[in-house]
């Protein structure tokens, strides 16, 4: 499954990141070669194996309804890049 | 009810819709993290580092969040699923703190429900639930503090919510208005979720299509998001129904696509399109383990389930005689249903019902009161009823003791005990009185007695009104007619 | 006096209960050390003032008696574990003026056994890497270098860096295709990776979740059965940290290994691997024989799909970790006119070349179209290389492998940079325990021709990180390497 030029654009958008013009040939082909080096997988058959999502056979833990945490607001906002108002601050999104 | 279809020049449409609800889950703390779900309270300060999306933080599940979506899932008729995953939905947004939502995909925890909603006319109608998953809430976003900057509020990222989805099952702006004050009614039952759309704790999405009237084929749909009112959807529903049959009639498509309701014109538009369309990525949770639930567990939430609106509303009607109608009206609202129940104890249960939806309901609606509020207790409309039905009252005196029990909170039988307001049943006073208006009227009685029969009338108001309305009518009526008759 | 800083964990403990030196005096000469050593690069953040303050703090411990289980001993700390208010960059400029507000709780654990915090150390970008030249802050020299520059391994290598170069007693690193075991090897000296949920990862920076674990780097099999134990343990603030007891692992170093039955994968031996390793290997197999452990081929028949099922694992998990760091709530932000501006100017200027790749092959093998061929492709290929070790250890208590086929490569080598796959296959010998969720210790077992450390690797069954300490110790013991 090669991927085009195309793809390169929507993975980087996806990812929001910027690949170059110039680059996108040289990022296409690079990706290619990862994933044909991937798709060695095809070579077994794992149709009726059942995916590992978790190593350990822990099922989930529940945590008690109390509030233990927060009310720090100093600590959350103080490596802010923008915090105006005790909010964190971006460009105006307008949808 | 009636088939509801929309009708043009070239043909009769029906409208196709499912509906997506998120509904915040009444909890202590968020669903993945110790910091409270307080609402209201300044910028950051319910919010922990977890919920920042902190570099090496991780979510621990909240037990409650759980036994809520148990019961709500219950509640819904539906299937408990006893294995469930949480996935990440990968999307970027100020709103999400981590650029991903903690939310369940493939597995949820609510499996195929369904619902019966109430239609005007007293019928009701099932409504399929698809599935019902918990997922954590976003941030708060504040467009209008800046004319630069959009803020950024955390307090409600990592908020429980179930986001229950619904089967394309509505043919009508009513059935989804209908439904929608079903599910509120069934979650403030079940005290799972607040039910306030208008302060955002139930968020409603509609997806909507439309297909000339007697088809079977499903076309594309358009996702009205973020509709805060039940008004507001059914609104929604029916313009942007009538908006595609517009486009097909004139000769156009509709195409997928998100648009965003705007409540002051009850129009829509379709949101901004972006360059690639969003692809989530979902996959499985890696920093937390399956859920699985026992059949233990499961029953002992079944254990604790309240008696919801519809059992309530069928016991209503068979065992204390209420209509329907009555009987659905009393139970949407659990609050109103407990105090029916109280007041009708060992009373007329149908009369306290009418005397509930009439003059009680009337009386809160004017002084903007909540039930709780209420001056008039459920014994004391519980005892007006039964002094109305021992005739110790008129229906007509009735409505002054209530109106004194309104301001006053007191006892109805103190009240009419107080101000002598038994009514007169004595025969021998109430012949007095009529024998002084036969008196003092005489043209009315040879009026009378000259066929002008519907006079009776007159006289039977004429003796209630000297007895202050204390005379029993019956009686009087009963008197009057002998004596003109003689 | 001998140099205190080349003392072992276990030896310096002793000397500071019998109050040879001070913990103050210690840390002292390891910070000189640290100094010394800036050529190596090893440290990004240095904080000697606060280490003065904890051995201090030590010092009196130790004076009134209430000393705890490494009090006063100067660690360095990978910079991928948060350490409240010392910055904390996972080595990379997105986040290289974040300052944590919280600890994590490995360090924590370390913190509360009385340790001292010598500094944060370098590693390859958010743990991208398999030669520390990913760091933001530049590459680690490995101390065995000679004529030209080595790489030290990675992610950890600047925490084997300064282990070998005795910048600090021993160093946590965090392993998630084997950067903790292949730093160890290149540098000389042992690491282990504990057991999946042995470790808790609440504050330390997600790079893989399911793979992710933290472990120590230090000078012996000893030190990192100290460290590991303090270390370990239940942590109710992870869902994946598992609630079993940690054991004193000490305690199995004096356990015998006869009866004991060691597995040696045959897969782990492919033609044309290197003649040195491959002879180190069964000299290390003869070392156990001797002392009458049984031996056994054993066969993990899925290993060659273990490095391209865990590119597609870890990057996807990653493309997802990473996606956070988008310049609104902490760290680096580019500006931006809109929103999706901002987010990726802070991102493409933030993250280095290494992370990015990662990232969009992440994004690629989760997106709509691509999951199953990928993605899922992978999660089932991880469960038949886990049933291949569920298999094997029905036949054997331990494997024992190389842990890299080669020792430390120059940096900047030319094969490397210009193919990632060729600097992916570093970690053939690594991966496959992370996707099993298995133990694994790395120990030093010779030289090569050109006097660089090769390592050897033990797998253990799950949770039994006590039999691998038992079976290193002999190893340590019969092949009498040398450190620097």
């Amino acid at each position: 499954m090669a991927i085009d030029n195309h793809t390169v654009k929507r993975i980087a958008f996806l990812s929001r990141l910027k690949v170059e013009d110039a680059k996108i040939e040289s990022t296409k082909e690079e990706f290619n070669k990862i994933l044909a080096w991937i798709e060695e997988l095809n070579e077994i058959d794992t149709e009726n194996v059942e995916p590992l999502i978790a190593v350990n056979d822990t099922t989930l833990r529940v945590r008690e309804d109390v509030v233990s945490d927060g009310n720090y607001k100093d600590d959350i906002l103080k490596n802010a890049p923008s915090a105006e108002y005790d909010y964190f601050a971006v460009p105006k999104v307008v949808e | 009810m009636a088939e509801y279809f929309i009708e043009t020049a070239k043909g009769k449409w029906e409208v196709v819709v499912g509906l997506e609800i998120h509904c915040q889950i009444i909890s202590k703390s968020k669903i993945f993290s110790g910091a409270s779900t307080e609402f209201g309270d300044d910028p950051n300060v319910n919010v922990c580092f977890v919920d920042a999306g902190m570099p090496g933080m991780l979510p621990t599940l909240n037990k409650e969040c759980v036994r809520q979506a148990v019961k709500t899932g219950l509640g819904l008729n539906a299937k408990i699923n006893k294995y469930s995953e949480f996935s990440r939905k990968n999307y970027f947004y100020a709103d999400m703190p981590t650029d991903y939502q903690i939310t369940q995909f493939r597995y949820p925890i609510v499996g195929e429900g369904e619902i019966l909603i109430d239609l005007s006319d007293g019928t009701t109608r099932k409504i399929g639930i698809e599935r019902m998953h918990i997922e954590q809430d976003a941030a708060k976003s504040i467009h209008d503090l800046s004319p630069t900057k959009s803020y950024i509020d955390l307090n409600r990222a990592g908020v429980g919510l179930m986001e229950i989805v619904t089967k394309p099952d509505f043919r009508s702006p009513e059935e989804a208005g209908a439904f929608l004050r079903k599910l509120r009614s069934i979650l403030r039952y079940l005290e799972t979720c607040d039910g306030n759309m208008d302060e955002g704790s139930m968020r409603c999405d509609a997806n909507i299509s439309v297909r000339p009237l007697g088809s079977a084929e499903l076309r594309s749909r358009c996702e009205m998001k973020n509709v805060n009112s039940v008004k507001f959807v059914m609104q929604a529903i029916e313009n942007e129904a009538k908006r595609q049959i517009e486009v097909y009639e004139n000769g156009g498509t509709i195409e997928q696509e998100t648009r965003q309701f705007d409540q002051t014109t009850g129009q829509s538009k379709a949101m901004r399109k972006k360059e690639f369309a969003h692809d989530y990525r979902y996959f499985p949770e890696p920093d937390l383990p399956p859920l699985v639930l026992t059949d233990e567990y499961i029953n002992a939430v079944k254990a604790e389930m309240v008696e919801l609106p519809d059992a309530k509303k069928q016991r209503f009607i068979e065992t204390m005689g209420l209509t329907p109608y009555d009987a659905m009206v009393l139970c949407e609202n659990k609050e109103h249903a407990a105090f029916f129940e109280k007041a009708a104890a060992g009373h007329d249960a149908k009369k306290v019902a009418n005397w509930m939806m009439s003059d009680f309901f009337a009386m809160l609606n004017k002084k903007r009161l909540d039930i709780s509020q209420s001056p008039v207790s459920a014994e004391n409309l519980g005892k007006l009823v039964e002094l109305i039905s021992k005739e110790v009252i008129s229906g007509k005196i009735a409505k002054d003791v209530f109106e004194i029990m309104a301001q006053t909170g007191e006892d109805p039988e103190k009240i009419v005990e107080e101000k002598g307001l038994k009514q007169v049943t004595d025969t021998g006073a109430i012949e007095n009185i009529i024998d002084e208006v036969i008196a003092s009227n005489p043209d009315n009685v040879s009026a009378y007695k000259n066929g002008k029969t519907n006079l009776a009338g007159w006289f039977v108001g004429q003796v209630i009104k000297m007895s202050q309305g204390k005379a029993n009518p019956a009686i009087v009526n009963k008197l009057v007619r002998e004596k003109l008759d003689k | 006096m001998t140099d205190i800083t080349r003392l072992t964990v276990a030896e310096a403990l002793n000397s500071l209960k019998n109050k040879e030196f001070s913990a103050v005096e210690l840390t002292e000469q390891y910070i000189k050390n640290m100094e010394a050593g800036r050529k190596y690069n090893a440290y990004i953040t240095e904080c000697a003032d606060v280490a003065i303050k904890q051995a201090e703090e030590a010092d009196k411990r130790y004076a009134a008696g209430t000393n705890r289980a490494l009090e006063g001993i100067p660690l360095g700390i990978k910079d991928l574990f948060c350490t409240k208010d010392i910055r904390t960059t996972a080595a990379s400029h997105i986040l290289d003026n974040f300052v944590p507000p919280y600890e994590s709780t490995v360090t924590q654990h370390l913190l509360n056994d009385g340790a001292v915090f010598l500094g944060k150390l370098n590693l390859d970008e958010f743990a991208m890497g398999g030669s520390n030249e990913t760091s933001y802050f530049g590459p680690v020299i490995n101390p065995w270098s000679k004529d030209k520059n080595l790489v030290p391994g990675g992610s950890s290598g600047g925490s084997a860096a300064a282990v070998a170069a005795h910048m600090c007693a021993a160093a946590t690193g965090t392993d998630t295709g084997g950067s903790i075991r292949e730093p160890a090897a290149f540098c000389g000296i042992t690491g282990i990776k504990p057991t999946y949920g042995r470790c808790s990862r609440w504050g330390i920076v997600a790079f893989a979740s399911s793979l992710d674990q933290a472990g120590p780097i230090a000078q012996d099999v000893r030190d990192c059965a100290l460290l590991l134990r303090s270390m370990s343990g239940f942590d109710a603030k992870d869902s994946t940290s598992c609630d079993i007891a940690v054991p004193d692992y000490e305690n199995f170093m004096n356990g015998d290994i006869r009866g004991l039955t060691i597995g040696l994968p045959k897969e782990y031996r492919p033609e044309g691997l290197n003649p040195e390793i491959a002879a180190y290997w069964d000299k290390a197999t003869e070392y156990l024989k001797a002392r009458g452990a049984n031996v056994k081929e054993i066969s993990l028949p899925h290993t060659k799909y273990a490095l391209a099922t865990y590119y597609v694992l870890a990057p996807a998990e990653a493309s997802s970790n990473l996606a956070r760091y988008d310049g609104i709530r902490y760290g680096f932000r580019a500006n931006g006119e809109h929103l999706d501006d901002l987010y990726i100017n802070t991102r493409t200027q933030g993250f280095g070349a290494e992370v990015k790749r990662r990232i969009m092959i992440g994004t690629y093998v989760l997106s709509a179209g691509y999951y199953d061929a990928y993605f899922l492709k992978a999660q089932k290929m991880r469960r038949l290389i886990h049933n291949d070790f569920l298999e094997a250890f029905k036949q054997c208590d331990v494997i024992l492998t190389p842990t890299s086929p080669i020792t430390a490569f120059p940096i900047g080598d030319e094969s490397m940079l210009q193919n990632p796959i060729n600097m992916y296959l570093n970690d053939v010998f690594t991966v496959s325990v992370n996707l099993a969720g298995l133990p694994a210790l790395s120990l030093p077992i010779g030289l090569s021709a050109n006097g660089l450390p090769y390592g050897m690797q033990l797998i253990g069954k799950p949770f039994d990180e006590g039999t691998l300490f038992n079976v290193a110790a002999k190893l340590e013991a019969d092949a009498k390497f040398e450190r620097i």
